[in-house]
C-alpha cells in the first residue's frame, strides 16, 4: 500500500469514524501456565543493547587466567562475581587497523561496534545496535534508545554513518519525559481509545512524505542520501503514531514509577555514578513495558573525562601520566577508575535482574554487550580488547564462560551476537576482520 | 588595461596574482572590478543550527513564541560548525523532537489570543473548512517558513489536511494548526536546499536562484530565514541584478541586527559551543560558578562587537585590546571591582595587569584548560589551528606523559619546566616546538583563567616565540600575533568557508588571494569583508556538474 493511499484512507476514517474502545482482559490471565510466554502463544520479547565504558583495563588485574566455565575472578572483575554465570568475558580479540591510522580512542570504539576500520575517521558502517534494530526494532514504540550518564548528548557510539550519530539522552528526566510523558500507553490498562489527535499527526507526516519527490530532484547523490535518512526517521516517527493506535500487548512487569529529580550531570564520578543508576532502572522500566528492545547505555566516554572531585587530573590523563605504583606495578589511580566502571555494569545488571519476567528476568530475556574503546589506555592498543555479553538472550546464548583468543577479529564477537538474536547474517567485518565464524561455543 | 581584458586575463591565466594588485588600482575601491572569476562549488543542504531555528520561529511568528525542546548535536567539520550543518542530517531522535516543537508552536500560533494576529483573514465559520481563509494563510505563511512561495503540491497536500482535521475537531483553527506544524517539520524548512537554475550569461552553467540567494545572504549577515523585503527583492528580480542585490547587502549590513551575524560567526569560529558542556571543578577553583562561564562568553562577544562593528575597528586589534567589558561576578575571577551590582560596565584593564586582547579573557584561558588546571598545549593548539588555520597532527599513541604529570618533583615545579622534559622525545617535539611557546606565555593564568604569579612555588616564565617573533609575555604574544600576516589570513579563509558552509574549492585559490589583499586594504575590517563577499559572484557560484538534471527538475515544474 503506497503512503499516499494509506493517508487518504485514514483522513477519511477519522473524518468518519468514531473512536473505538476495547475491553480487555486481566492481567493474571496473560501469562501462559509455565510463564516463558504470553498466554496467546505470544513469546516474551528478547532484548539486545550495549553498555560502554572508555579506557579498558589494567593489564593483569581484569582478564582471567582460566578459560572456559568456572574461570577465576581478578580484581577489576570483583564486582561482577555474583553475576559470574549470567555472564561471559572476552579477550584477546583484537580490532585490526589493516595499516590505517590507529585513531587514539576512536578506532578501538569504531572496529568494536562496525566490523570496519576506517581511513579516513568517517565511518560508512552502521553499528551493530543499528543492524540488530532494523531486525528486531520495528514493532514497538521506539525503534532504540541511547542514554548517557555523563550528560553530554554526544557521547553516542550509535549510529548509521558518523555524520548522523544518534544522540544519547543526558537526563534521566528528559528520558522520563520521553518514554513515561503523556505519550505513553501503559500496556497493561483495561481500557484502550485510540486518540484521534494521534491519526492527525500521523496525516502530518505522511503529508511531508508525499512532497518528497519534488525535492528530491534538485539534490545531488550526497544530499539525495541525507534526505533519505531524514525520511526514514520521519517514517519512524509514523510507525511510533501507528502503534498508539493499536491496543499495546500486555507487559507483566509494567509497572511505572513517579517522576525523577532533576540531577545534576557532568564527568564528576559521583554525579556520573549517581546518573547512571537512575537510568539503569529507568532504562529497564521501559524495557519492562516494551517502549523499545533496543538501547545503548554510555557510562563513561570512549577516552573517559570521568574525574574525581577536587583532582587535577582526569581518569583520562592518569592513564597517560600515572607513574606505576613502585610496590604493585600498575597503575593505582587509573585501576580504581576502571574497577569503578566494572561496579558501575554491576548495578546495571542488577537493575535488569531486578525485573521479573515470566520464570526468569529481564537480564535473562536480554543481551548486553559490554565494550570499550581500548585494551590499555595507556598506549591506546586496539588489539586484545577486553569486552563482556551478559544475560542470555532468552536462553539463546550460553553465558559464565570465559573465552580467550589469540588474536582472532573481534568481529567475531558482533557476529555471534547478530546470530543470538536471529538474524539472517552469515558473515561479518571487512578486509582482515572479515568473518564467518561465530563463537559457537556460546550459541544455544 | 581596461577592466574586462584584466578578468580575461585572470581568465587564460596571464595575470598572475602577484601582478593583480597592479592591474587597475583606480578601481581599488570597486568590490567587483577585480574579483577573479570562479567556478563555486557544489549545491548545500545546510540543516538549520539551533540559533537558527528559534531566530526563524521568533522572527516569523514573534518573540513571545516559546520554542520547547532539545536539537541534536551540531558537528564540527573543518574547523566550524558552519561546515558540518552540510554533513549532518536529521534522526529519528532528532525528528522526534522537530515534531515536538512544531506542534507546540502550531498550538500557540493559533491559539486564541494570537490568532488574530497570525491569520490575515476571518473564517465563514469557527467550526467549518474555508478553503479561501486556510489558502491565505498556508500561502503567506508558508512563504515565510519556506523562504520562498509555497509550491501548489504544498499548498494541495496542507489545505486537504487543514480541511481533513478541521472537519475531524470541528475547529477551523485546529485544522490550520496541523497544517502549520506539517510546514515546521518540512525537509525545506529544517534544510537550507540551495535551489540551482541556469546561468543565463552561460547557460552550461548553473547559479543559485533568487530565493537561495536571498537564504544565503540573511543568514550570512543576520543568521535568521530572510525577512519579508528580501523575499520581495528575489520574486521581483532585484536580486538578480547588481544593484539590487547591492542595495539589499547595504541594508542588511547597516541594520543593528549585523550583529547577530558578527556574534555567531565569532561563536563558531572560536568555538564557543564547547561553553556548553564546561566543567571547572570547584574544589580546586572556589571562585567558580556556572554564571562565570555565561559572562565569560558574553564578554568576547561585547569586546567583538564593540570593536568590530561598533567602531568599524581592526580584526586584529582583538588580539591587542585593552578595552573590555565586566559583571561583578566576572570581576571575581579577573580580580578587578565592578561597580554596578547588575549587568556591565565598561572597563580598561589596568596599568600592570598583564591581560591584554582576547587571548588573556576567561573565554580562551577556561576554554582551553582542564577542569582543574591549565593547558598550555591545549591554548597554543587552539591559537594555531583556530587562529591561525594551522592544523596540528595528534600526539603518537604511545607518549610516556609522566613527566607532564610529576607536579610534586622538585626538578620539574613549573609547565614550562615539566614540557621541556617532556620534548626532550624527539617524537613529541616537532608538535610541541609550535605549540608550547605560546600556550606557555599564557601560563600566568590558571585553569579557570585567574591571574597567579607561581606554580608549586617557583615564578613563572612566560616568555615565548611565534613564527620567529620573541615576546615576554602575554600581551607580547598578542602583538605577535596582531602583526603576524597569517592571522589575517586566517580570518579570510575562515569567513568564506562559514559563509558558503564548505571549504573551499581549488578554483577558488584566486578569489580567496583578492579576498585577503582587498581585506588589508580595507584595513582588517570585518563588515567591509562581509560586504566583498556578500556582493561577489563568487558567494553565489554553483559548480553543479553532479546534478545535471537541474534543467529537467525545473521544466518539470
Amino acid at each position: 500500500m503506497t503512503v499516499n493511499i494509506n493517508r487518504r484512507r485514514v483522513l477519511r476514517g477519522i473524518t468518519n469514524g468514531a473512536a473505538i474502545t476495547v475491553a480487555l482482559p486481566f492481567l493474571d490471565s496473560f501469562l501462559n501456565d509455565n510463564g516463558t510466554a504470553l498466554a496467546s502463544g505470544r513469546p516474551l520479547p528478547v532484548r539486545f543493547g550495549t553498555w560502554f565504558w572508555g579506557l579498558g583495563v589494567t593489564p593483569g588485574r581484569w582478564v582471567p587466567t582460566q578459560t572456559g566455565a568456572g574461570y577465576d575472578i581478578l580484581p577489576e572483575l570483583k564486582h561482577l562475581e555474583s553475576f559470574k554465570n549470567q555472564i561471559n568475558v572476552l579477550s584477546g580479540f583484537d580490532v585490526k587497523v589493516d595499516g590505517k591510522a590507529n585513531v587514539a580512542h576512536q578506532t578501538g570504539t569504531v572496529g568494536c561496534r562496525t566490523g570496519n576500520v576506517p581511513k579516513d575517521n568517517k565511518s560508512q558502517h552502521p553499528t551493530l545496535d543499528v543492524v540488530i534494530a532494523d531486525a528486531i526494532g520495528t514493532d514497538t514504540r521506539f525503534r532504540s534508545l541511547e542514554l548517557t550518564a555523563t550528560g553530554n548528548p554526544k557521547d553516542t557510539y550509535s549510529w548509521r554513518n558518523s555524520a548522523q550519530l544518534n544522540p544519547s539522552e543526558g537526563s534521566p528526566l528528559d528520558f522520563y519525559t520521553r518514554v513515561f510523558g503523556p505519550e505513553f500507553q501503559d500496556p497493561n490498562a483495561s481500557e484502550f481509545t485510540p486518540d484521534p489527535a494521534v491519526m492527525l499527526r500521523k496525516s502530518v507526516l505522511s503529508g511531508v512524505a508525499e512532497e518528497r519527490a519534488d525535492l528530491v530532484k534538485r539534490l545531488n547523490a550526497g544530499d539525495r542520501a541525507r534526505l533519505d535518512e531524514y525520511f526514514t526517521s520521519l517514517r519512524q516517527l509514523e510507525n511510533q503514531l501507528e502503534l498508539m493506535l493499536q491496543k499495546p500487548p500486555p507487559a507483566e512487569a509494567c509497572v511505572v514509577s513517579e517522576s525523577p529529580a532533576e540531577l545534576p550531570s557532568g564527568y564528576e564520578i559521583d554525579t556520573v555514578v549517581a546518573n547512571h543508576k537512575l537510568m539503569a532502572q529507568l532504562l529497564a522500566l521501559a524495557l519492562a513495558c516494551n517502549q523499545t528492545k533496543v538501547f545503548n547505555l554510555v557510562y563513561s566516554n570512549s577516552g573517559s573525562n570521568i574525574r574525581k572531585a577536587g583532582e587535577s587530573t582526569s581518569h583520562h590523563q592518569l592513564t597517560h601520566e600515572e607513574l606505576p605504583d613502585k610496590d604493585t606495578g600498575y597503575q593505582m589511580q587509573s585501576a580504581w577508575f576502571v574497577e569503578r566502571s566494572m561496579e558501575a555494569f554491576a548495578v546495571f545488571l542488577s537493575a535488569l535482574d531486578g525485573v521479573r519476567e515470566g520464570d526468569g528476568t529481564l537480564l535473562r530475556n536480554t543481551l548486553v554487550f559490554a565494550h570499550t574503546d581500548t585494551n590499555f589506555a595507556k598506549s591506546h592498543s586496539v588489539t586484545a580488547m577486553p569486552s563482556m555479553t551478559a544475560g542470555s538472550a532468552g536462553g539463546r546464548l550460553k553465558t559464565g564462560i570465559h573465552i580467550a583468543s589469540n588474536g582472532e577479529p573481534i568481529t567475531r564477537v558482533g557476529l555471534t551476537l547478530q546470530q543470538a538474536m536471529g538474524l539472517p547474517v552469515g558473515t561479518w567485518g571487512t578486509e582482515s576482520m572479515t568473518t564467518s565464524s561465530p563463537l559457537s561455543q556460546l550459541l544455544a | 588595461m581596461s577592466r574586462g581584458g584584466c578578468k580575461l586575463a585572470i581568465l587564460i591565466g596571464v595575470c598572475s596574482l602577484p601582478l593583480l594588485t597592479g592591474c587597475s588600482p583606480q578601481d581599488l575601491s570597486s568590490s567587483t572590478a577585480l574579483e577573479p572569476h570562479t567556478e563555486g562549488g557544489p549545491p548545500q543542504m545546510r540543516r538549520l543550527t539551533e540559533d537558527q531555528y528559534r531566530q526563524s520561529i521568533a522572527d516569523i511568528f514573534g518573540h513571545d513564541i516559546v520554542v520547547g525542546g532539545r536539537f541534536e548535536p551540531e558537528l564540527r567539520m573543518n574547523g566550524l560548525l558552519a561546515v558540518g550543518t552540510n554533513e549532518v542530517t536529521i534522526t529519528r531522535t532528532g525528528f522526534e523532537q522537530y515534531d515536538t516543537m512544531a506542534r507546540a508552536i502550531a498550538a500557540q500560533v493559533l491559539d486564541t489570543e494570537q490568532r488574530g494576529t497570525s491569520v490575515p483573514c476571518t473564517p465563514k465559520s469557527i467550526s467549518e473548512p474555508d478553503t479561501a481563509c486556510a489558502t491565505q494563510f498556508i500561502t503567506e505563511i508558508g512563504r515565510k517558513i519556506l523562504r520562498r512561495p509555497v509550491s501548489d503540491n504544498i499548498l494541495q497536500n496542507k489545505l486537504e489536511m487543514a480541511t481533513a482535521a478541521t472537519r475531524n475537531t470541528k475547529d477551523f483553527y485546529a485544522g490550520l494548526e496541523y497544517a502549520l506544524a506539517g510546514l515546521l517539520v518540512s525537509p525545506e524548512f529544517l534544510f537550507r536546499v540551495d535551489v540551482a537554475v541556469p546561468d543565463v550569461a552561460k547557460p552550461s552553467h548553473s547559479q543559485l536562484d533568487a530565493y537561495s540567494k536571498a537564504t544565503r545572504l540573511s543568514f550570512l549577515l543576520w543568521n535568521t530565514t530572510p525577512d519579508d523585503e528580501l523575499l520581495d527583492a528575489a520574486e521581483s528580480g532585484a536580486l538578480d541584478t547588481h544593484d539590487g542585490l547591492t542595495r539589499q547587502v547595504d541594508r542588511l549590513l547597516t541594520s543593528p541586527r549585523i550583529e547577530d551575524g558578527v556574534r555567531t560567526f565569532f561563536s563558531d569560529f572560536l568555538g564557543f559551543e564547547a561553553f556548553d558542556l564546561l566543567e571547572k571543578d570547584p574544589l580546586i577553583y572556589p571562585a567558580f560558578n556556572n554564571r562565570m562561564l555565561v559572562d565569560a562568553k558574553e564578554q568576547t562577544l561585547k569586546v567583538i562587537v564593540d570593536l568590530l562593528v561598533n567602531q568599524h575597528g581592526d580584526y586584529r586589534d582583538l588580539f591587542t585590546t585593552r578595552r573590555t567589558f565586566m559583571t561583578r561576578t566576572l570581576g571575581v575571577a579577573y580580580d578587578l571591582p565592578v561597580r554596578p551590582e547588575q549587568g556591565w560596565e565598561i572597563q580598561e584593564f589596568p596599568e600592570g595587569d598583564p591581560r591584554a586582547g582576547i587571548l588573556t579573557h576567561l573565554s580562551f584561558t577556561a576554554l582551553y584548560s582542564h577542569p582543574g588546571r591549565s593547558s598550555a598545549t591545549l591554548r597554543g593548539k587552539a591559537v594555531r589551528e583556530q587562529l591561525l588555520c594551522q592544523p596540528v597532527p595528534p600526539p603518537p599513541n604511545d607518549v610516556n606523559f609522566t613527566i607532564v604529570q610529576e607536579t610534586d618533583n622538585p626538578n620539574y615545579r613549573t609547565a614550562r619546566e615539566r614540557l621541556t622534559a617532556h620534548r626532550e622525545n624527539p617524537v613529541c617535539a616537532g608538535c610541541h616546538k609550535i605549540v608550547d611557546p605560546i600556550g606557555l606565555a599564557l601560563e600566568k593564568f590558571d585553569g579557570l583563567g585567574q591571574l597567579r604569579t607561581r606554580e608549586n612555588g617557583a615564578a613563572i616564565d612566560v616568555s615565548g616565540e611565534l613564527d620567529g617573533i620573541d615576546f615576554e609575555d602575554a600581551a607580547g604574544l598578542g602583538q605577535a600575533l596582531h602583526d603576524n600576516p597569517k592571522t589575517a589570513t586566517c580570518l579570510v579563509n575562515s569567513l568564506y568557508r562559514y559563509a558558503a558552509g564548505r571549504v573551499a574549492q581549488p578554483n577558488e585559490e584566486e578569489w580567496l588571494a583578492y579576498l585577503d589583499d582587498q581585506f588589508a586594504r580595507d584595513g582588517y575590517r570585518i563588515l567591509d569583508l562581509l560586504r566583498r563577499i556578500a556582493v561577489s559572484d563568487a558567494f553565489y557560484a554553483l559548480d553543479d556538474t553532479e546534478t545535471s538534471p537541474t534543467l529537467e527538475a525545473f521544466n518539470d515544474g
